[in-house]
């Protein structure tokens, strides 16, 4: 018997009248964990009630309470009928579990139906005794703590990053059962509402228990998500870093575990684990996924692009030695469970080296395919199949690991489309294992750090290059090679050399579809899944050269299924990095030179477009310092675009396909216009409106080139619908509509916070999704930071000088590690790839027909895949013919580098009201730090009407329910006793409306991290010595700005 | 294209004065949005129509969902569900208890029932305030009644302690709720004159003199509440004060009394003669005035009886509001002087409410 959980209830407010004769209520409280019930009495004839009941006490195991929420309903008694329930209050009681956490909870918290939303507050006191249990085969992680914070919390320092946890359960759907057909909507939204909670209690136990198998004591970047699969069921799967966190001790070190920024780098850049992270990873039971449980389902691998340096360069290419080292590597059975991600987005400095590109892979599955659904065995080999798509992509690009690593999955029906992506990058092995060594060597190899540009260099090997690329000499250390541009998935590392200021760059994207079944429809989304991919991408190229920007970071594409459409959106923040070359112009041709008005309209547009990049510029504040080619000491080869198209492997198909999008030989990248689509295209460019005046925008953690929040914060979701008219479906109007609805959003919100100028919206954060045939649903959520613009800019103009020299004395030696790893792994791996690959097919052909039946030969793939290769082949071709030139820039500035946006400027302590709970989606507070961790917050909300006119509409409904959503987050950090949410995410909002039955349903999942934190003006107690401004001096190779 | 959803929520609940003023003032979605782009709005922003459009059916939306909370403002205060910053709440609280003085003064002393919410129709194409706007001053009105009613303790505080209001407004719906309870006539043509702020003092005065809980003050139990109470004129009182008829009645008091009076005065009035030759007329006035008070009917006309009998004679003879405030002054003093008149206590907690309110009343 490990654990006692007791329970009071103290007293109940603002309840709803159930009696209508005595416009009073004759409340009780059931209190419930696991199959244990307890009851108050009734407090008679009040509103108000008072129980200050006894203390209930659960004696359960500590399996139990990681995995059962503690239930608490308030009832309204009835002598003559059934009781009347008023509502429920879920405590998830797993803060309590760990020692560093939260001791008690205890406070108001809303009491939730989820037909009538919130109905009064009731007071309740939690506490857990916890019995040490020794017991090695236990089954419980009681200890283990939760972040969904993406980066070393606050208050912890890293000691070792052990790498990727994952986990999936599977459950029938509630809504699916029988039995929903016969009871109410509220027995079956409690019972879904009841479930989700006790997987996700059991998801998260499974994953404290392969953390602890790994011997770490922490999962950091832990994002979980549910899919609501419908007939085959539901499922919540979960991500996430295992670490082992040391709490530090002085309460004055705001910088997060840096004590040592790089110490072994020197000592032994070329000594790797044979994989990163796979040290744990080899104890820990990951389901194997093997080639005949693929093969039940049908499923459709997705050629995917490798976002890179070269704009959108790929993989493939690579030498035949190096290509059969990555197969053996890919194929061999150990691999085959272990992935070296990371689900971190920021990372202690020193961690990361270098950084590839983005990488990343989507699979078309069908749902009502699935042998057996209600085990997690399918769905762990399809994510399998896709992490190992992924890991390859790093390989190819020389990338040993893959940071800022997300799934995601869309659901249409029975259709389903899996993707994850990430930054293939080259990390420093010394988080990766135990034993650091605290070194004296720290001050010596702080001086040869590459601070600023170091993870700009190419990972992969020059001159043997797994692709063609354009490579530049770094323009801030001049030493090791740059790409021209730069995409990750990352937030910007904390000493990146930036150049003025970032912004929001979206791609937007609809196709069209025709509606299908099963695998019509299946292939028909594959099909056009490439060709969004790659316009995606030149989109995003296309506007991060119009903001006269070189890198994107934070990318995040979405793919989302409808009915009869694909929907993509891809978000990032685009930034100057000073270490790549200044980005070209773009360039128009017209098709027809003879026609002279058409080759004034050309010229026109080509002066639009010149002067909106000449405007960004000077808006984003981009001016690079000068730099003559003599200096960079390597002619700059004839800038041009590059695009290259990879067809990712799916595990069977044994031939990389590859496409190479590049312009062959011809220089010139110009936008041709040549079709009114072409012609939209480039409207679209400019039709992007930059945010008013004193506000900027960014999908990242912080704002690149701002350093000096306030403390003024607002988090907000705005959720708009739009009806699109059957009319006008063309792929042409379905854009612009969309377009349109991004656009029109985003400045309802510059709009709607205007009263918070001069500010910045951080970690925009946009969600689609098709809830119905002519509907599309935009979600934002993202919050404002104010920021002082007198004081702004106190510039570092010192910094990019010194950091230039820093980083002159970087070593060449980093640049060996992709291959160094791969041969170091090699005697480790023992079977041939091929073999390996011929067992896997044997197995294929080997399984019973009647469960092939629904399964696709990979050889049509490949048919079906070299078709589309020639449709973008064909495109690729139309696109060269014009293309964009690229013209280097060189102007006159001066330097701006602002590497230390950490850096806030202490905040006026704004009115700090008892009971005010701030949320956010970053990491942190402005203007405040963060004392304490009390837990992780995940929950999951139903709300449903069949009065939806008289609750003010499908608005009316939503924007209650959200702001309940909010109220009752607010409500369980508060009775953690903490005052912020920070990491807060709304991972799902599924609405669902039926205006002719009045009536509408809405799922919402939301998590982030529950926290204490206290002004800066409060804690300017210790350390004299370290003042905040100081707070990465690791990271920017300890430098101190005085 | 269009929009079936469009909500923004925010963890701090997002109030635009303007709006609000607006949403109180009860104009429809549509109307508002043209008022704000009237209001240069669009040109200083650079926003859209659409844009405003979306704005403000948001903040609409948000009040709304607020009103609820905003009729029992102390669940504003508690509630979890709308983050709201105290000196917004404040803000919320007051504006939404704030009321039109044309409106105000049109229903100030009805009864505030069906009937009268009937009329709101008229009062609103009369006053030009939105029907909606009248609604809900009205609703205000009652529901202040209503929780106060039965309530015993100082008025204003019961008010300010159930509504969170400011002083000011606390003591102005005081008025209001004395006003309805008291159903002081105040619509008469003659009275159109006045102020809400004229009556609100004069509600204060009679607050503080004349009802069960001006008595309270020096209660001999301090257990006994149970007369502690400020909705109504004190009966005993208002039956007593039949004794002050003998001023008027008794000639010979009568007469003595305006001796005193007029030898005080002489020469300090510049209205001396028209005083003397009105002073019978106004003292018994004045008188009769108090010994009607234990009819209802007469209670509702006090001001109507106060005009009539005080404020329009002087007024007919130009008397300067310092020669009112003399002769008030001295007319309540001189009483002291009567030998043959025992009510001397009755008479000052008479005269003193009613001269403060006649100098208020006394203007043009």
């Amino acid at each position: 018997m490990p654990g006692k959980l007791k329970v009071k209830i103290v007293a109940g407010r603002h309840l709803p009248v159930m009696d209508r004769a005595s416009d009073l209520t004759d409340a009780f409280v059931e209190v419930k964990f696991g199959n244990t019930t307890f009851k108050t009495d009734v407090y008679p004839k009040s509103l108000n009630p008072q129980w200050n009941s006894e203390w209930f006490k659960f004696e359960v195991d500590d399996e139990d309470l990681q995995d059962e929420p503690l239930q608490i309903t308030v009832l309204d008694h009835d002598t003559y009928s059934a009781n009347d329930a008023i509502g429920k209050v879920y405590i998830d009681i797993d803060p309590l579990l760990y020692s560093e956490a939260a001791t008690v909870i205890s406070g108001w918290f809303p009491i939730y139906d989820t037909i009538h939303g919130i109905r009064g507050e009731i007071n309740v006191v939690v506490k857990v005794d916890l019995f040490n249990d020794l017991n090695r085969f236990r089954q419980s992680s009681c200890g283990v703590k939760f972040f969904c914070t993406t980066s070393i919390p606050k208050c912890y320092r890293a000691v070792i990053i052990h790498g990727f946890v994952e986990e999936l359960v599977v459950n029938e759907d509630p809504e699916y059962q029988w039995i929903d057909r016969i009871r109410t909507p509220r027995a079956s939204n409690e019972a879904r509402q009841r479930l989700i909670s006790l997987m996700s209690g059991e998801l998260q136990r499974k994953i404290g228990l392969k953390v602890l198998e790994m011997r770490g004591n922490a999962v950091v970047g832990y994002l979980q998500c549910f899919d609501l699969e419908g007939e085959s069921g539901l499922v919540v799967r979960a991500i996430g870093t295992a670490c082992t966190l040391d709490k530090l001790s002085s309460p004055a070190a705001f910088l997060p575990a840096c004590n040592s920024p790089s110490k072994e780098m020197k000592e032994s850049p070329l000594v790797h684990p044979p994989s990163h992270g796979c040290r744990s990873t080899h104890n820990s039971p990951i389901h194997t996924a093997t080639g005949s449980r693929l093969t039940q389902n049908f499923s459709v691998s997705v050629p995917t692009l490798i976002y890179t340096g070269m704009g959108s360069g790929s993989a493939g290419k690579e030498g035949g030695p190096f290509k059969a080292l990555l197969r053996q590597q890919t194929q061999s059975a150990l691999e085959q469970r272990e992935f070296p991600f990371f689900t971190l987005t920021a990372f202690p400095p020193g961690f990361l080296v270098h950084v590839g590109g983005v990488v990343s892979a989507r699979s078309v599955k069908l749902l009502d395919r699935i042998h057996n659904p209600d085990e997690p065995e399918t769905r762990d080999a399809w994510w399998a199949e896709i992490r190992q798509e992924i890991k390859s992509h790093a390989k190819a690009l020389g990338c040993h690991a893959v940071v800022g690593y997300s799934e995601s999955t869309s659901i249409c029906e029975e259709v389903c489309i899996l993707s994850a992506s990430g930054t293939a990058a080259v990390l420093n092995p010394r988080f990766l294992q135990d034993g650091t060594v605290e070194g004296c060597l720290e001050q010596r190899l702080e001086e040869n750090l590459p601070a600023g540009c170091g993870f700009c260099h190419i990972p992969y090997d020059e001159l043997n290059m797994p692709f063609p690329a354009h490579l530049t000499y770094c323009y801030n250390c001049r030493k090791q090679k740059v790409p021209d541009v730069l995409f990750t998935t990352i937030d910007l590392p904390t000493d990146a050399t930036v150049i003025g200021k970032g912004c929001l760059i979206q791609a937007r994207l609809c196709r069209l579809k025709k509606k299908a079944q099963a695998e019509a429809n299946a292939t028909a989304i594959s099909n056009l899944l490439p060709f969004m991919e790659y316009e995606v991408h030149t989109q995003l190229m296309n506007k991060l050269k119009l903001k006269g920007m070189n890198a994107l970071f934070g990318l995040r594409i979405q793919i989302t299924v409808g009915e009869n459409m694909l929907m993509g959106l891809a978000s990032a923040t685009g930034v100057y990095l000073a270490a790549l070359p200044t980005p070209g112009g773009i360039q128009i041709a017209g098709k027809t030179p003879n026609d002279g008005s058409y080759e004034q309209h050309i010229s026109h547009m080509q002066k639009k477009i010149n002067d909106t990049i000449a405007k960004n510029k000077e808006l984003y504040e981009i001016n690079p310092p000068e730099i003559s080619e003599e200096i960079i000491g390597s002619p700059i080869p004839e800038p041009r675009q590059r695009s290259r198209l990879l067809r990712s492997q799916s595990e069977s198909s044994d031939e990389v396909t590859e496409l190479d999008l590049s312009h062959g030989k011809k220089d010139a990248f110009v936008l041709e216009i040549d079709d009114t689509d072409a012609m939209e295209d480039v409207h679209s460019l400019l039709t992007d409106v930059p945010p008013p005046s004193g506000f900027y925008s960014c999908n990242t953690e912080i704002m690149p080139g701002i350093n000096n929040w306030t403390s003024e914060i607002q988090m907000f979701t705005s959720v708009r619908v739009i009806r699109l008219s059957s009319l006008n479906l063309t792929n042409h109007a379905l854009n612009k509509n969309f377009n349109d609805l991004c656009e029109n959003l985003l400045k309802s919100l510059y709009f709607k916070l205007r009263s918070m100028i001069p500010c910045c919206l951080c970690h925009v954060n946009f969600t689609v999704s098709l809830p119905e045939d002519e509907l599309i649903q935009v979600t934002v959520t993202a919050v404002a930071i104010t920021f002082d613009k007198n004081q702004a800019l106190q510039t570092t103009k010192a910094h990019v000088e010194k950091s230039l020299q820093r980083a002159s004395t970087d070593n060449e030696e980093l640049l060996q590690f992709p291959l160094e790893l791969c041969s170091d792994s090699l005697p480790s791996h023992p079977f041939p790839p091929a073999k390996e690959h011929l067992e896997s097919a044997s197995s294929n052909s080997g399984i019973p027909a009647a469960q092939r039946a629904t399964s696709v030969d990979y050889s049509s793939f490949a048919d079906r895949c070299s078709s589309w290769i020639e449709l973008i082949k064909l495109k690729a071709q139309t696109i060269r013919r014009g293309s964009i030139k690229t013209t280097v820039t060189v102007e006159k500035t001066s330097p701006m580098g602002e590497g230390n946006f950490r850096n806030r400027s202490a905040a006026p302590c704004a009115n700090s009201t008892v009971g005010v709970v701030k949320m956010t989606p970053l990491s942190f507070i402005p203007g405040a730090k963060i004392t304490k961790y009390l837990g992780i917050i995940n929950m999951f909300f139903i709300r449903e009407t069949t009065s939806l006119r008289e609750e003010g509409g499908v608005s009316g409904f939503l924007h209650a329910f959200i702001a309940e959503v909010f109220a009752m987050v607010r409500a369980h950090v508060a009775a953690l006793g903490g005052n912020a949410v920070v990491s807060y995410i709304m991972k799902q909002c599924v609405f669902m409306e039926n205006p002719n039955k009045n009536q509408a349903q809405c799922l919402i999942n939301v998590s982030g991290d529950a926290v204490v934190f206290a002004r800066e003006s409060e804690l300017e107690v210790v350390s004299t010595q370290q003042p905040a401004a100081n707070c990465q001096p690791a990271c920017t190779g300890g430098e101190v700005t005085t | 294209m269009t929009s079936e959803l469009d909500i923004f929520v925010g963890n701090t609940t997002l109030i635009d004065e303007d709006v609000y003023r607006l949403w109180l003032d009860g104009y429809s979605v549509g109307d508002a949005v043209a008022l704000r782009v009237r209001s240069g709005i669009l040109e200083q922003t650079g926003a859209t129509a659409a844009v405003l459009q979306s704005d403000t059916m948001d903040h609409y939306r948000t009040f709304h969902m607020l009103e609820r909370l905003l009729h029992a403002p102390p669940k504003l205060l508690h509630q979890l569900i709308y983050q709201i910053p105290p000196s917004r709440q404040a803000l919320l609280i007051e504006r939404y208890y704030a009321f039109d003085e044309a409106f105000v003064r049109e229903v100030l002393g009805k009864k505030l029932s069906k009937g009268t919410k009937k009329d709101l129709d008229d009062i609103s194409t009369k006053t030009g305030i939105t029907l909606k706007s009248c609604r809900r001053q009205f609703d205000n009105f009652k529901r202040v009644f209503k929780v106060v009613e039965e309530m015993r303790g100082s008025l204003v505080d019961n008010v300010q302690q159930h509504f969170l209001l400011s002083d000011r407004l606390a003591r102005d719906y005081a008025a209001i709720v004395f006003f309805a309870n008291n159903r002081f006539e105040t619509g008469k043509k003659k009275l159109q004159y006045l102020s809400f702020g004229d009556f609100a003092f004069c509600a204060e005065l009679m607050i503080q003199n004349w009802t069960l809980g001006a008595v309270g003050e020096a209660p001999t139990d301090p257990d006994s509440q149970v007369d502690d109470m400020d909705m109504d004129l004190d009966k005993e009182f208002l039956q007593d004060l039949k004794e002050l008829k003998v001023l008027v009645a008794d000639k010979d008091l009568l007469d003595l009394h305006k001796s005193l009076v007029c030898t005080a005065l002489r020469g300090k009035l510049g209205v001396f003669s028209e005083m003397e030759a009105n002073f019978k007329n106004l003292s018994r006035g004045l008188v009769n005035v108090a010994t009607k008070l234990t009819h209802n009917k007469d209670v509702r006309d006090l001001f109507v009886d106060l005009v009539e009998k005080f404020v329009e004679p002087c007024r007919s003879d130009h008397w300067p509001l310092s020669d009112v405030r003399l002769f008030l002054n001295q007319y309540s003093a001189s009483v002291h002087s009567l030998d043959g008149f025992r009510h001397q206590a009755l008479w000052d907690r008479y005269m003193g409410t009613l001269r403060g309110c006649l100098l208020r009343l006394y203007h043009d």
